[in-house]
């Protein structure tokens, strides 16, 4: 049914979609609306059976979610920004105890400077934690994930998070278009651990494991992970058969027919780059852009593929790793491999600094022109950035840089005065 | 075959099972019973950790007719029980980390009541560091929310299975692997203490309570009354641990009986939040008596020694005395 409602909202009502049995959660901005919205279906009876804990912390979260899914029940939680990093541990322990927990990542940066806006850092930082990292595009495919998400994960016993830009995303009311339980019932068997903490048979879950098998339980993630790489593109299959919709998967490419130019990116930002393309496309030039849907599984062959034919990449990048450049752009080197293009890595965004169309545009058309460097920080305020550094060099201790920030931008008035 | 049990560890006061008639016997005594943590563990000679949790288990299995589920805080007893490929558990039992045990058992006790298993219980459990540090967050949200969970902290005073270093039920004056028998105040300082069992209390919870190793009629009441109850209850069991108190390994059940008998560990039962009844101290000890054979505080002894540290430790047993009423 199409609904004018909330990205949040969507994502609880798809989850809801899912019958999950626990839900356990924290508060963090942005996610808050999709707890609330699953909270309030679960206090007024609509969820039944199902139990809402309310923890302490998202490391309590993480943990309970852990307890439920071992002992059975299909478990959901979600988080942000300082919240998935507090919960880290057990976001680990989660993966490597093969427990098919599905979290909803509603990105935001990471701090300090504390900044609720989005970026991709929070979910970046998790990188090698050992789940599968699903990344939405609109809100209908945000919606739509969760549910394809719990099926994946289930079958492969491990642990999936569907990443939503905050706010872009989270906050924006659009048009979504929402199954009906019985289609979602048809989808989405009911979760059968694969292993369960039952008196009836009694196991042992989490043992301590040295060095003659360790390497192997990490081998088996990736093994899995590598099954992954096949399921997700099936799944997205069959969820099209069923709902109509081409949603999820792992890759897909944008007006990629003859592209010379292609630039790489995540999430939301995709919309706006495919206007930007669709500009120079008028004007002659051949861009295309390839978005990534499964950054864990990384899917190598499929991203060398689409790239295969071009010359140029640029990978957008909205995180960013300190001291070496874009996350993702490592990834993409990597699946390029022995083929000779020329790599850009764009980094933008980051807390929640506007990308427009004019600025895409602008990079896109340097690039074509070969005017682009190996590496750009979009719409960055140099001169911010020149008098902080010429501070540093001039005096060891500067102070806190984003005093020194806002009082450079006006903001503040200069200390002393 | 049913052999009667050796008398096992006793001492002044203690009526071994072979002394008492026989229904009077615990179930330890007989040779047929079921072990929940299973012979062939890696835990030290004597150690208090494994016999308090073997009890604990093994009472709370009954109690729940065997359809029990635990958690495991990271720690000496997890290290110890499940050397993968083995395990020594014949129970349903997780461990996930090292601060989280309460709020797995919250996750199990919530899939639970979902699936309407209200027959099937959970326990969860750690050291006094899995419990008092790490997860006391964890902890005190479970019993905030009033889950229906028994949580056990197993005591040894330390963190053993990092190398004895201090944890915050450390004893003052108690020398450990980071606080050192050196300088003019050696040991673990004489700070304000930070007593879980109380803590609990302050929650309201249901049940909580506290026993030793020595009186394992006693554990045993406690974990069935516990097990009668429903929601959050918390069980503080003094364990001590021959590694890390440098005790004689044939010591164990003797120095938690001291410790009680001292005064230094107050043995009592509350239930939401009101203090229900007290182990009265049957022969009163000075704490000196349970000081002396433990290395740990070897440095409290001796010339010159450290009278005044001695001291202190003996007006908080008296302290506890007071408090708790423990004496007639
Ligand atoms: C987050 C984290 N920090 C530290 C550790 C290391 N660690 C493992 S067990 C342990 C001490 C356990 O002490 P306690 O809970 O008292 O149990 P005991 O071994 O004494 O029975 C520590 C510090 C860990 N596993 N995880
Ligand atoms: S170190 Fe102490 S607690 Fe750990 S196994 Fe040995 S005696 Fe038991």
């Amino acid at each position: 049914m199409l609904k004018q409602i909330e990205g949040s909202r969507a994502v609880a009502q798809a989850v809801a979609l899912a019958r999950p049995e626990v839900i356990c959660a924290y508060p963090i901005s942005p996610q808050t609306h999709i707890v609330e919205g699953l909270g309030e279906l679960v206090k007024d009876g609509s969820l039944s059976p199902c139990e809402f804990v309310n923890v302490e912390s998202e490391f309590a979260a993480m943990s309970v979610a852990i307890g439920a899914s071992a002992a059975g029940a299909r478990s959901y939680t979600a988080t942000a920004s300082q919240g998935l990093l507090f919960m880290a541990e057990a976001v680990y322990n989660a993966s490597g105890l093969g427990l098919p927990i599905v979290m909803t990542v509603a990105n935001r940066a990471i701090g300090a400077p504390i900044n609720i806006w989005n970026d991709h850092s929070d979910s970046m930082s998790q990188r090698d934690c050992g789940w599968i990292q699903l990344f939405a595009e609109t809100n209908q495919e945000a919606a739509d994930l969760h549910l394809q998400a719990f099926k994946l994960g289930e079958e492969l016993s491990m642990p999936v998070m569907v990443c939503m830009d905050g706010f872009i995303l989270t906050h924006a009311v659009e048009r979504v278009d929402l199954p009906t339980q019985a289609e979602v019932d048809a989808f989405l068997p009911p979760y059968e651990p694969r292993q369960v903490l039952d008196p009836a048979e009694p196991v042992s879950i989490g043992a301590m494991v040295g060095p003659e098998a360790f390497m192997e339980v990490r081998y088996i993630a990736h093994a899995k992970q590598t099954m992954a790489l096949e399921r997700i593109p099936q799944i997205a299959a069959e969820f099209q058969a069923r709902f109509g919709r081409d949603s999820g998967g792992l890759v897909r490419g944008y007006r990629l027919d003859g592209a010379k130019t292609v630039v790489v990116a995540l999430g939301s930002v995709l919309g706006t780059l495919k206007d930007a393309v669709d500009v120079l496309r008028d004007d002659g030039m051949a861009v295309g852009v390839l978005g990534i849907g499964s950054f864990r599984p990384f899917p190598l062959a499929a991203v060398r593929a689409a790239l295969e034919g071009a010359e140029r990449v640029v990978v957008l990048e909205k995180s960013f790793s300190v001291g070496l450049g874009g996350v993702v752009s490592t990834d993409v080197r990597l699946a390029l491999s022995g083929l000779v293009l020329h790599g850009h890595t764009v980094v933008a965004g980051l807390g929640g600094r506007a990308i427009t169309q004019a600025s895409l545009e602008r990079m896109l058309r340097d690039a074509v022109a070969g005017k682009l460097g190996p590496i750009t920080f979009l719409d960055l305020d140099w001169r911010i950035v020149e008098r902080q550094l010429a501070r540093e060099a001039a005096v060891r201790r500067s102070g806190p840089i984003a005093e020194n920030l806002l009082r450079d931008l006006g903001a503040a008035a200069p200390r002393g005065s | 075959m049913d052999e009667p049990v050796k008398f096992y560890q006793t001492g002044t006061f203690t009526v071994g099972n072979r002394l008492l008639p026989k229904e009077q016997r615990t179930v330890q005594a007989s040779r047929q019973r079921g072990n929940a943590l299973n012979s062939g563990h890696r835990a030290c000679q004597g150690c208090g950790e494994a016999l308090g949790a073997r009890y604990v288990v093994d009472a709370a299995l009954r109690a729940a007719e065997g359809r029990l589920i635990a958690a495991n805080a990271t720690g000496c007893l997890e290290v110890f029980s499940t050397p993968y490929p083995e395990t020594s558990w014949q129970l349903p039992w997780i461990h996930s980390l090292f601060g989280n045990a309460a709020a797995v058992g919250t996750g199990i006790a919530a899939a639970l009541k979902v699936k309407g298993r209200r027959d099937v219980r959970v326990i969860a459990q750690g050291g006094d560091g899995g419990t008092t540090d790490i997860g006391f967050g964890c902890l005190s949200g479970m019993f905030e929310r009033n889950d229906d969970v028994l949580y056990v902290c197993y005591d040894n005073q330390g963190y053993m299975n990092t190398g004895v270093q201090r944890s915050s039920a450390t004893p003052p004056g108690a020398r450990t692997a980071t606080t050192m028998a050196v300088g003019p105040e050696p040991g673990a300082p004489f700070g304000q203490g930070k007593n879980l069992p109380l803590i609990a209390m302050a929650h309201a919870i249901p049940y909580v309570a506290t026993a030793t190793v020595a009186d394992l009629h006693d554990l045993e009441a406690k974990v069935e009354r516990a097990m009668a109850l429903h929601g959050a209850r918390y069980l503080h069991v003094l364990v001590p641990c021959p590694l890390g108190w440098g005790a004689a390994s044939h010591d164990t059940v003797r120095l938690a009986r001291l410790a009680k008998e001292s005064g230094i560990f107050p043995v009592f039962e509350a239930e939401h939040g009101e203090l229900t009844a007290v182990s009265k101290i049957r022969r009163r000890v000075p704490a000196a008596e349970y000081l002396r054979l433990q290395k740990r505080f070897a440095h409290l002894f001796g010339e010159p020694g450290h009278p005044e540290m001695l001291a202190a430790i003996q007006a908080g047993a008296d302290r506890n005395v007071r408090r708790f009423g423990l004496e007639d």
